[in-house]
């Protein structure tokens, strides 16, 4: 995936491109040695597994508290937001997120954003937004600001650009920076990123962010990271524009306390991040720094489906650690960008249909052997494989047929071929007159088997039925017995 | 229709069950027939009665990880009648047993068939967990030394939480090495029908779980599933492998204690 300019893979086409990043064994080694090294790191952040267990136990109870009350918590929010001077703006769709915000950007007749790292905002594809109408927004996160140059989407929800290599971020660099030179000396890097960056903030009209927490009791926004550019984002600029999903929020400020110990740790294996900023009300009277303006922007984007279904709604306890792609063989062996979602892997398999429609998405719910390691680790135990298969009963789901929640796109998965497959097969394995025949059958006619046998025979020798089951094998024993 | 063995000596020690039920698995059933024999000549050794019942297909898995639980539901119900008496029902695959076990539940739930599906899941028991924590199998190993490594199923691993049990069992062969291998508790890429629905990803998978099997100084590797074997061995006959594959773990403990000629 060397030098890509694309920036939107459409999920539709997820298995070319899931074929055309397996053939790139650069992409590949990348992710590999990333993963292995995330995974490790993670191990060492949790020496001891009751402790673990313990947390996530607690980790998985705030959320779901959080999320059953999340009507009254998200008025609660906005009442002690509106209260500490910050203004509320809610948003049905990424279109109303970024006129909002454009709105906002344009009263202050503002022309450049800086901003820190936010998935949503990939999510709303902000960027593109802004600069069509005419705002510049820069990426101040490392990483983003990487992939940003590189005309890329990020590749994973922490490291957006965990795929470059040394020498590819060496080369975007000395052609993009004026006056650097090629270094692939990774400190240096970095420095030239910072210096390249530092002006910006001065000059920034907006600067936006993310929000890692909402907190509705005291009215306080948590942002976590590690580079100071969020800090830098949320206090240099006269107006700061934080934008989040509306399941962020939780209850009590106590709450966010093993919440934020789980992310950290189930993220990259850190005990705490850097930087933890507790944004709680624009510059007061008197004081000589901060933002004149704080906005919170809360997106719904098809969450709202996702909650009014019982099992669903478990998707949304996400805190968007990432631990599910570190630890998912499909993620580590295609990266984030096969996906064509802002969500990849595995948490990006079972969010990615309630913001897209299934008919957008329809092959990511199937793109997992259910291995169950992300569900492993999931730090607020998301049972994912559980959702997987929830999501490819409702993409195999008639469109026509009534349920009480339809999902967005219900029934897209669906073929006829396939569901005639299926109703053959209940048909054969589901009587034992008819099963015992199809096993005699396949046994003595073993010598008939298709030597192409769909998707099968592309990485195996053909599937061969023994000369006896195990079926017939017991029975002769018993008559030799008798 | 059942086909028992009345024949042998039951342990007297309490709590030692004295029989108990195969369910063999579809996948097994056809193409791994062998392994199923196995299991049941070293569960007689031990002096269990072995119950199969002959009407018993499949535990409805492929259908329901694919989406289509109402078919899969008709598959499993065929089954809950086939299991009257108390005992275990003992089945060599971890993702069979684990579908048994942690998803019949589901499927059944608010179904006529619940209390029946729940109380048949509860005597689920996998292969390797039977031998070890119910038998405390002791074996003698006959064979020669030898490095051998363990593939344990993600359902195994994470539904059934026995991986330690292959393990374990393997540990008690006195002659044989357990070697671990790269990436170990990493997915082979079967996942049933996500190895036909996405062959180049599957494809990638299953190349890397045979090259860390290869390369991890084993002579052979065994595994008790049925779905990772097919999958393992397919590939390696696929390249043109011919001097190393995989075995059940039935067929492997049975040679090594001297069941096979
Ligand atoms: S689903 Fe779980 S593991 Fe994945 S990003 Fe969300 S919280 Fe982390």
């Amino acid at each position: 995936m060397s030098q890509h300019t694309v920036t939107l893979y459409p999920s539709r086409q997820f298995k070319d491109n899931a074929r055309s990043a397996l053939g790139d064994t650069e992409l590949r080694h990348s992710l590999r040695t990333a993963m292995d090294f995330l995974m490790a790191k993670r191990l060492s952040a949790f020496p001891d597994e009751n402790e673990l267990e313990t947390l996530r136990t607690l980790g998985e109870t705030i959320r779901q508290r959080c999320l059953a009350k999340l009507p009254t918590l998200l008025e609660q929010l906005e009442a002690k937001l509106t209260a500490n001077g910050i203004q509320v703006h809610w948003a049905e769709t990424p279109a109303e997120a970024n006129q909002i915000i454009q709105g906002l950007i344009d009263r202050r007749n503002g022309k450049l954003a800086v901003k820190g790292k936010s998935m949503v905002s990939e999510e709303t594809e902000l960027n593109h937004h802004l600069e069509a109408h005419g705002v510049t927004a820069v990426e101040s996160d490392m990483g983003e600001y990487i992939v940003q140059m590189a005309g890329e989407k990020p590749t994973h929800i922490i490291m957006p650009a965990i795929h470059k290599t040394k020498a590819q971020i060496a080369k975007l660099f000395s052609e993009n920076i004026p006056d650097t030179p090629y270094t692939e000396d990774v400190d240096e890097l970095i420095q030239i990123g910072r210096k390249a960056l530092r002006h910006l903030y001065m000059k920034a009209d907006v600067g936006i962010s993310g929000v890692n927490f909402a907190v509705a009791e005291t009215g306080t926004l948590c942002l976590v990271e590690n580079e100071g550019n969020g800090r830098m984002c949320t206090t240099v600029p006269d107006m700061h524009i934080a934008i989040t999903g509306i399941e962020k929020v939780v209850e009590k400020l106590s709450d966010v306390v093993p919440l934020y110990s789980l992310l950290t740790r189930s993220a990259i294996g850190q005990p705490i991040t850097t930087y933890f900023n507790m944004i709680s009300s624009p510059r007061k009277e008197g004081e000589l720094d901060g933002p004149r303006e704080v906005h919170l922007v809360l997106l719904d984007n098809g969450r709202s489906q996702a909650y009014a279904d019982t099992q669903l709604r478990k998707t949304l306890q996400c805190i968007r650690c990432g631990a599910c792609m570190n630890h998912c063989p499909v993620y580590t062996r295609i990266g984030g960008h096969a996906y064509g979602t802002t969500y990849p892997g595995p948490i990006g398999e079972i969010i990615s249909p309630h913001l897209l429609g299934l008919e957008n998405t329809s092959d990511l719910p199937t793109a997992s052997s259910l291995c169950g390691a992300c569900g492993e680790v999931c730090p607020v135990r998301i049972p994912i494989p559980e959702m997987l298969m929830r999501l490819r009963e409702e993409s195999q789901r008639p469109a026509n047929e009534h349920v009480a929640h339809p999902l967005r796109g219900q029934g897209a998965g669906r073929t006829g071929k396939e569901s005639i497959a299926w109703r053959v097969w209940k048909g054969v394995v589901g009587k034992a007159s008819h099963y015992k025949l199809f096993g005699w059958t396949a046994s003595h006619l073993r010598a008939l088997t298709p030597v192409n046998q769909p998707g099968w025979t592309q990485n195996h020798v053909p599937m061969k039925p023994a000369a006896k089951t195990l079926h017939q094998l017991i029975k002769e024993r018993e008559a030799k017995r008798s | 229709m059942t086909a028992n063995t009345p024949d042998s000596t039951v342990s007297g020690k309490p709590g030692y069950p004295t029989d108990v039920y195969l369910f063999g698995t579809c996948l097994l059933d056809i193409f791994m027939p062998d392994a199923g024999m196995d299991a049941i000549t070293l569960l007689e050794r031990e002096g269990i009665r072995v119950h199969f019942p002959m009407d018993q297909s499949c535990c409805g898995q492929p259908a329901y990880t694919s989406g289509h639980p109402k078919e899969a539901r008709d598959v499993a119900r065929a089954q809950l009648g086939l299991f009257p008496e108390a005992w275990p029902i003992v089945v060599p695959s971890g993702s069979c047993g684990g579908m048994m076990k942690h998803h019949w539940p589901t499927l059944f739930a608010g179904e006529p068939e619940e209390a029946l599906a729940n109380a048949l899941a509860a005597r689920v028991v996998e292969f390797s967990d039977f031998l070890l924590n119910t038998l405390d199998w002791q074996p003698q190993d006959q064979g020669q030394p030898a490095k051998v490594a363990v593939h344990t199923s993600c359902s195994a691993r994470r539904e059934m939480n026995v991986h330690k049990t292959s393990w374990a069992l393997v540990d008690r062969l006195q002659h044989v090495e357990r070697v671990v291998h790269d990436h170990e508790s990493e997915c082979c890429g079967f996942g049933g029908t996500f190895s036909v629905k996405h062959p180049d990803i599957s494809g990638a998978m299953v190349a890397d779980k045979a090259n860390s099997l290869q390369n991890s100084g084993a002579v052979e590797f065994v595994s008790a599933d049925s779905g990772c074997l097919m999958n393992i061995n397919g590939k390696l006959a696929k390249d043109g492998n011919t001097r190393f594959a995989g075995k059940h773990l039935a067929t492997f403990l049975l040679e090594r204690t001297g069941g096979k000629s």
